[in-house]
């Protein structure tokens, strides 16, 4: 091979490899993506059963009830829309009635947000802080509530996104 | 008292800092050895002062002093002492100081392990490891004081977030910023080379053991950080594509070319100005690692107590260093002199093409991880990049670099020969085609891939065997002579095949794991089996017990197959009383490399207590990887040519004609 041809393949090769992986991001970032949205936003963006998103709010108090075999059921509210939740399986430590949560899942054709992973507040200062900032875009915050660390849990193992403990890295 | 003497030995470090990273800088320019050796003298003393910055908060921490605001706030004194230790760093202020406490003993290595540098490297590198250093001191002093005291001192602190009482921090966090931060040696190296204009082979030496080091650690790090959120949490889960855990992924994986693409210019005096690229972007990928943590920019567990003014000051530093060192990039990298092209089928080329997969491969992860915050900015809407994305982009992206993997070490440098590798690789091949088939026909047709990944990761570890067994003349020679060459094989060459074959080790274990994993979820009470995996669960009683500053409620398992007693299980459920918040402590039981896992949820009304169990299949073979990895890099670490503190030229190019 002449010195051309060398440089020619190296960058042919490097640039190939390039447009796969840009090829791939975009295919994913069209495909596996998870919006956040409150109870209002979810009713203003008239989000379509069966489409994933993560609901943020509140647990509205007195919503909480569990029912046979693990089911749980409680209403998520962000201070102007409410949505009832369904969930199986075991609430995270931290999961309280009058505070924050994230739910991940998708609306189901009654309007019921079937929720796989449910992320609570980690401790007694924490607000999640896209519920922190969502509920401060609609004019419902009270300070007071700084951030801290949430720990969440799901019933499927893999496949869900979830955070970790450990302060620093 | 003590916190006022850390205090001002963090001021005086940051003083020393300043001169280390002017004085033997002039030094340079004049030729001026004497000022040159400046830097020599105080690193060492910028590193003492640090240092006992460092003991000083410790000493508080011991001591419960809580008229410091910092240790009021994260430590309790009934807290037990290895976690008034740890918590030194569980906190913001804590982890920075220990981050250039860290920084500050790297700099000392290089002062006292550099004497055959070339005294104006050694000057040079030296000045952009106080620039470094000098920065954070700044950062900590005015932002991020850990020893400011309280106006009036409260009787108890306010405990440590129990999460974090655990053996885990003790270990996580140091590795990880060993790995970090060890990565500032090669920062500082490649900007040294940059503004002396001078690169050459044995640069390429003096980086390649400070990578090594920063890299053994980081993979320790991680792993270990993986495995304490694995048994942590209580769900079983080991890594959640989390910003700050890709933030050590990054560096990771560019270190890891890094690492490669020294290898090339070490041996073949090519690649130079990419390696010094590498340099940079890994310490630039550390520093942003550091900038989304401490920031909190992305919502993350590990964004503690984060505070803007913090972030801005963070991103301040970032944009100095990672814009600083690429503007000198470009600035002088035509000034390197250029190294020579060469064949595509090589060693080089392989290294060539493992340094494309893994940089891509980086890129995706970088994209995944600040895809979220730039659209936020952008139009405000809210997302989440979870596993789904990294599955679809990561891991096509990794299926090629592994199907190299075991050609790269067995080409030969300057012009390979694939056919020949192919055929020596003919044995390692068909045992992974079998190993497909049988996968295949033993778990009846589920998931397709699974076989597959499970095929490539015996093809990369029989891979890594076969080339060690091809290099000692394994069944060729009398065993005699194959135990003889494996003795005298440079340890290089067996760190190369270990790390190789930790690759295939944590792929089986990432595989099983999630292919096979299988859940149990449901309430129990006393006397109540589940059946899981061929395991039969019994729960046998419920008690509550007192610890040092919790209350826990302990479950007690007692575990049989096919009747036979094999252990006991004990997860419990601890309640911390200082901050009101609960843990759940899993109780794990290996069967050889595979776990059963045990967690509980609530108790619920009716004295039944909720559970979740889980069998996990060659779940540890997961973190018996990454060892094996950093075990190979010991070996490569250990490697003549390649000591810290390396042979003199001389005796370098005998052991280098050795090693060939």
């Amino acid at each position: 091979m002449t010195r051309k041809q060398r440089r020619m393949t190296m960058i042919g090769g490097a640039l190939a490899i390039l447009a796969i992986a840009a090829g791939l991001v975009l295919n994913a970032l069209r495909d596996s993506i998870v919006f956040f949205s409150t109870p209002t936003m979810a009713a203003e963006k008239q989000i379509p059963a069966g489409k994933r998103f993560r609901l943020g709010g509140m647990v509205e108090q007195g919503s909480l009830s569990r029912g046979d075999n693990l089911a749980v059921s409680f209403k998520v509210s962000d201070g102007g829309a409410t949505l009832p939740v369904n969930f199986k399986g075991i609430l995270p430590d931290l999961f309280r009635e009058g505070q924050g949560v994230v739910a991940e899942g998708a609306l189901d054709a009654n309007g019921v947000f079937k929720a796989d992973t449910v992320l609570a507040k980690h401790d007694e200062t924490y607000m999640p802080k896209e519920v922190a900032d969502a509920l401060k875009k609609q004019g419902r915050w009270k300070e007071g509530e700084g951030g801290k660390p949430v720990v969440s849990q799901d019933t499927t193992s893999a496949n869900t996104t979830n955070i970790k403990p450990s302060v620093t890295q | 008292m003590i916190a006022e003497a850390g205090h001002y030995a963090l001021i005086l470090a940051l003083a020393l800092a300043l001169i280390q990273s002017t004085v033997p800088m002039v030094g340079a320019q004049l030729r001026d050895t004497a000022l040159m050796n400046v830097a020599r003298s105080t690193a060492l003393a910028q590193f003492l002062f640090c240092g006992l910055s460092f003991l000083a908060l410790t000493a508080l921490y011991v001591a419960s002093d809580f008229s410091v605001a910092n240790v009021f706030q994260n430590s309790h004194s009934a807290k037990p002492l290895l976690y008034k230790i740890t918590g030194v760093w569980g906190n913001h202020e804590g982890s920075m100081l220990l981050w250039v406490a860290i920084l500050a003993f790297f700099g000392a290595l290089v002062a006292t392990f550099g004497n055959n540098l070339p005294l104006s490297l050694r000057a040079h590198v030296l000045a952009v490891q106080g620039w470094i250093a000098a920065a954070f001191y700044v950062f900590i002093l005015a932002t991020s004081n850990p020893f400011l005291r309280m106006a009036q001192a409260p009787l108890e602190g306010r405990d440590l977030n129990p999460v974090l009482q655990d053996i885990g921090l003790a270990v996580h966090p140091p590795m990880l910023y060993l790995g970090y931060v060890g990565f500032s040696i090669s920062f500082s190296f490649a900007v040294a080379a940059l503004i002396e204009g001078r690169i050459d082979a044995a640069w390429a030496r003096w980086v390649r053991p400070w990578t090594l080091v920063a890299w053994i650690f980081l993979t320790l790090g991680i792993a270990m950080g993986s495995y304490w959120a694995y048994y942590e949490l209580g769900w079983g889960g080991w890594w959640f594509w989390d910003p700050v855990e890709n933030a050590s992924l990054m560096p990771w994986l560019s270190g890891t070319a890094l690492l490669h693409s020294a290898i090339v210019m070490e041996k073949r005096n090519a690649l130079k100005v990419w390696t010094v690229l590498l340099a940079i972007l890994t310490f630039s990928l550390s520093l942003l690692g550091t900038f989304l943590v401490r920031s909190g920019v992305l919502t993350s567990v590990h964004a503690f107590a984060t505070d803007p003014s913090r972030g801005v000051f963070i991103l301040v530093i970032l944009c100095l260093f990672i814009g600083g060192s690429l503007t000198l990039y470009l600035w002088r990298a035509s000034s390197l002199k250029q190294g020579g092209l060469f064949a595509p089928i090589s060693r080089e080329g392989a290294l060539v093409l493992n340094n494309l997969f893994l940089t891509t491969a980086c890129a995706t992860v970088f994209v995944g991880t600040l895809y979220p915050l730039a659209l936020e900015m952008l139009t405000g809407d809210k997302i989440s990049v979870g596993a789904p994305f990294f599955n679809l982009t990561f891991g096509p992206l990794f299926v090629p670099l592994l199907l190299a993997v075991p050609f790269g070490p067995m080409l030969a440098w300057k012009r390979g020969d694939i056919r020949g590798v192919a055929q020596r690789l003919l044995a390692a091949g068909i045992a992974a085609l079998l190993t497909i088939a049988l996968v295949w026909a033993w778990t009846t047709g589920g998931a397709a891939l699974a076989p597959l990944a499970i095929g490539l990761a015996v093809f990369v570890i029989l891979g890594a065997i076969t080339d060690i067994a091809e290099r000692i003349m394994l069944f060729r020679q009398p065993f005699a002579t194959s135990l003889r060459r494996a003795v005298g094989l440079p340890r290089a060459a067996w760190g190369t095949s270990f790390a190789h074959a930790g690759l295939g080790v944590a792929l089986i274990g990432i595989v099983c794991e999630t292919t096979w994993n299988t859940e149990f979820i449901g309430t129990l009470k006393p006397n109540d089996v589940a059946k899981l995996a061929g395991y039969e669960l019994t729960l046998k009683e419920i008690t509550q017990r007192q610890g040092p500053n919790y209350r826990e409620s302990i479950a007690r398992f007692r575990i049989t197959q096919n009747g036979d007693e094999i252990g006991e299980m004990v997860p419990s459920k601890r309640n911390f009383s200082a901050r009101q918040t609960a843990t759940t402590e899993a109780a794990l039981l290996s069967r050889g490399a595979s776990q059963l896992y045990i967690s509980l949820g609530d108790d619920t009304t009716t004295g039944a207590v909720a559970v979740r169990m889980y069998h996990k299949p060659l779940v540890l073979m997961i973190w018996w990887g990454p060892v094996l990895m950093a075990l190979g890099g010991v070996l490569s670490l250990s490697d003549r040519r390649l000591r810290v503190g390396a042979p003199k030229p001389a005796k370098a190019s005998r052991a280098l004609q050795a090693a060939e």
